[in-house]
């Protein structure tokens, strides 16, 4: 148990750590095949332009470019405008280019399914296409307009479908929202398509001599104080725009992976204890052979830093294994991630990690048992338990479960702040997770009706797996936390039977006694889940929840903690009080 | 059959406790009668592991028989379930054992007022009725220690006074003196005289046989089975000194 409790945090570490540098990976590939721009530059009609047309002088400005100092090739301009689609019984906007029939040396989207355009048909991008779910031969509308679907393909020169607008698009139509879809069709489509509202606009595609320059020769002909001179992006622009999928992924990782490794020192922490109670005669039997303290500690601290190594290498091995299902590209770029490296910094990190939440854990606890007198250790007896006299008062005044569980409780008062802490952190995470489905949300609002949202599902799929992980790990901790105290209180608690206790009283008082911390770190993990989601979200607007979905947090996790709790409780309280009190006495 | 005279307050008929099957079979309490009048003291004495502390936790709800039956204060103990058998527990009957099984973390006081809170009494008279007894066992000044910082008399004086919380039909020692030396046995003795001269029904379990002599009767166990009753004129009032011989 120990060993997946550290290679939960140790996998999700390594999947945060190696997605991390593999976002380029796709869009190079993708690059190389579309014969990709390293710059692409584009006019769109001056606002105070009466005929809602771009001007000549604007195509002129344009054309320069094409001869600037630093440019070997280029392709277009072509035009470029809106429409409102129509397929299946959906409807979307799409972002309407208009090419030319025959290959272009730059920029020529590579068909994965189909043909290239023809007059009369379009072809989708891939991301757009499967949101749509449309495929070849498919029948869609733009702007009313009926157009065969002759094929499917992909570019390096836009972002794929729902980044495309990510820097903003100047659209007029109300039918269309923020987030298009790109499609091409021949030019002359592409003009009779566009409108006095959604005018056509025109892309430019250029090689550069040397694409490392691509910074530089944007810096150098972007103009922002004009809104009529051509505007520029990068290759790396659009790489970045691309990556945002796995680097949103990579984000969530990484913080889930400390999350759980928190919550791996705190399921350690008390796995560990348990276990150093039930050896203590053990070490009282080499304490009695001659054993030091130190070698005690060094003996006890060392078994479980090899399971931490064991957990390290096992959550290396099996985050390389699921890697390239998360880090896989998405339909938009081409190819399958691969297995990602793992580097030797990586290694380096997770078994650090691993070592670090082994040592914290088991430090004190082998501390603990290497002081303990040799006799004490020998005959066996509990640790003295904590007194907290405010407590104990406060308890005489609640009824008898609450009077039993705040006593258990206060007996071990690190156990309680592990409970308190593992609760904390789940529910920190939680709240995370469901700002970040807020926000989702939101930005899916404001999508095509009805389309499916290939970041949000890829998102919803990577928060679900995190919010599973922190959860199983707090049930894990939740469960262990109350058989170790139901097994360290055996003893108040056959006393407290026998002085006239029921079962139930007891099984109630020791849920309570988890219930209570539960409480306190759900409380607390409403708290630390927004700070967390406010210090990782970056830039942007905060979408906060509906309330409920805190109260439901809180009210839930107790609930949780209460029914997981219930069992080991039950099964602690119905053990013979005779057998308990005998036992003790032996 | 044991008898006691007047109406029983605890009585046993043909009560058995068997551990194991067949060739392992261990009977721990053999098919055992016995009736305990109001306000006796009844010692039960006999070799370690002759059954009788098993017999005290049948006779007080604490463990199940195998067989038989047992009444105290008129309920039949070995058909109730678990909750009314601890609501009994906790109603009529006051343990004290050899061990104490006091809370460590828990103040004398504390520990004598446990079982009135259990029992559903306010905080407030708890405390009075903890303070009372501790002053009853003579450990009024000790009312604010822990156990550990206690002597073994003075552990067992406020197991006393824990088991008189609720004020118990019946109060029921396993070995009260086990764990003592001579001195503080004297102690807890003088207690129990006190307990039965104030009409306290006591069951004391016993493998020392001048201890045992201080009681009303005397019933003497061997593997499992009653195997010698002896009324005991006197009891433990005005002898208990010069019976057990601790006196100086």
């Amino acid at each position: 148990m120990l060993l997946v409790v550290i290679m939960a945090a140790t996998t999700t570490l390594t999947l945060g750590l190696v997605l991390h540098g593999e976002t380029n990976h796709p869009y190079e590939r993708t690059r190389v095949a579309t014969a990709g721009p390293d710059v692409v530059a584009n006019i769109i009609p001056p606002t105070q332009n009466a005929t809602g047309k771009v001007t000549q002088q604007q195509l002129r400005d344009l054309n320069t470019l094409a001869h600037a100092p630093g440019v070997v090739g280029h392709s277009g301009p072509y035009p470029v405008t809106w429409a409102v689609l129509g397929a299946h019984g959906l409807t979307a906007s799409a972002e309407v280019e208009g090419r030319d029939r025959a290959p272009a040396s730059i920029d020529q989207p590579r068909v994965t399914e189909g043909s290239w355009i023809r007059n009369g048909g379009v072809v989708v991008e891939r991301t757009f296409a499967e949101a749509l779910g449309v495929h070849t031969g498919d029948s869609i509308k733009l702007n009313g307009r009926s157009l065969n679907v002759v094929g499917i393909a992909v570019t390096a020169a836009f972002s794929p479908y729902p980044e495309i607008c990510t820097d903003g698009c100047d659209l007029n139509t109300p039918q269309l929202s923020n987030t298009p879809g790109l499609v091409w069709v021949t030019q002359d489509e592409a003009r009779s398509l566009s409108s006095f509202e959604e005018p056509l606009t025109y892309y430019l595609n250029l090689k550069l001599s040397d694409p490392a320059q691509a910074v530089a020769f944007t810096n150098k002909y972007n103009n922002f104080n004009s809104a009529v001179t051509p505007s520029l992006y990068t290759w790396q622009q659009i790489s970045q725009d691309d990556g945002q999928l796995l680097k949103k992924e990579q984000l969530v990782l990484m913080v889930a992976s400390w999350l759980l490794g928190l919550l791996a020192v705190a399921s350690v922490a008390v796995l560990v204890g348990g276990r150093m109670a039930e050896q203590i005669r053990r070490v009282g039997l080499l304490k009695a052979v001659g054993g030091t303290p130190g070698l005690i500690a060094g003996v006890l601290l060392a078994q479980y830093l090899l399971l931490a190594l064991l957990a390290a290498g096992a959550g290396l091995a099996l985050g390389r294994l699921i890697a390239p299902v998360l880090a896989g590209p998405g339909a938009g770029l081409l190819g399958t991630a691969g297995p990602p490296p793992v580097t030797a910094a990586n290694i380096g990190v997770v078994v650090a990690v691993a070592v670090a939440v082994a040592v914290a854990a088991a430090l004190v606890p082998a501390v603990r048992a290497a002081r303990i007198s040799t006799v004490r250790a020998l005959s066996d007896t509990a640790r003295i338990p904590r007194r907290r006299a405010w407590l104990i008062a406060l308890s005489a005044r609640l009824p008898v479960p609450l009077l039993i569980g705040l006593r258990v409780a206060a007996r071990r008062p690190r156990r309680i702040v592990l409970s308190v802490l593992s609760i904390a952190v789940t529910v920190s995470g939680i709240v995370a997770v469901l700002f970040a489905h807020a926000s989702l949300d939101a930005s899916q609002s404001g999508a095509s009706s009805g389309l499916a949202n290939p970041q949000s599902e890829r998102g919803n799929q990577i928060l679900l797996i995190v919010t599973f992980m922190l959860v199983a790990l707090a049930a894990v901790n939740a469960v262990f936390i109350t058989r170790t105290t139901v097994q360290d209180s055996r003893h108040a608690s056959a006393v407290t039977r026998a002085l006239g206790a029921t079962p139930g009283q007891i099984t109630a008082g020791l849920c309570a006694a988890q219930v209570l911390p539960a409480l306190a770190g759900a409380v607390l993990g409403i708290t630390g889940g927004i700070a967390l989601y406010l210090a990782v979200k970056g830039g942007g607007a905060t979408v906060i929840p509906p309330i409920w979905w805190f109260v439901a947090v809180v009210v839930g996790t107790v609930i949780a903690i209460a029914g997981l709790t219930t069992i080991p409780s039950r099964l602690g309280a119905r053990r013979p009080v005779v057998e308990i009190l005998r036992a003790e006495t032996a | 059959m044991s008898t006691a005279i007047g109406t029983p307050i605890l009585s046993a008929r043909g009560l058995r406790k068997e551990y194991g099957k067949e060739e392992g079979l261990v009977r721990a309490v053999d098919t055992v009668d016995i009736d305990v009048a109001p306000g006796e003291t009844l010692a039960v004495m006999g070799p370690s592991g002759c059954g009788k502390s098993t017999l005290l936790h049948l006779l007080g709800g604490l463990d199940r028989p195998s067989g038989g039956e047992v009444w105290l204060d008129g309920r039949r103990l070995d058909q109730m379930g678990e909750r009314a058998l601890a609501r009994m527990r906790r109603q009529s009957v006051g343990f004290v054992f050899q061990a104490f099984h006091l809370m460590d973390e828990l103040t004398a006081q504390e520990n004598v007022e446990l079982p009135a809170l259990l029992a559903g009494s306010s905080p407030r008279s708890a405390r009075q009725r903890a303070v009372d007894l501790l002053e009853q066992v003579g450990l009024p000044d000790r009312r604010a220690f822990l156990p550990s910082a206690l002597s073994g008399g003075q552990r067992q004086r406020v197991a006393i006074a824990r088991a008189l919380s609720n004020e118990p039909r019946v109060v029921m020692a396993d070995e009260p003196t086990g764990n003592l030396d001579s001195a503080a046995a004297v102690d807890v003795l003088r207690l129990f005289d006190s307990l039965h001269d104030a009409g306290q029904t006591l069951v004391v379990v016993t493998h020392n046989s001048r201890i045992a002599a201080t009681a009303d009767r005397m019933i003497t166990m061997r593997d499992g089975a009653f195997v010698d009753e002896t009324n005991l004129t006197g009891g433990t009032a005005g002898h208990l000194g010069a019976l057990i011989g601790l006196e100086g």
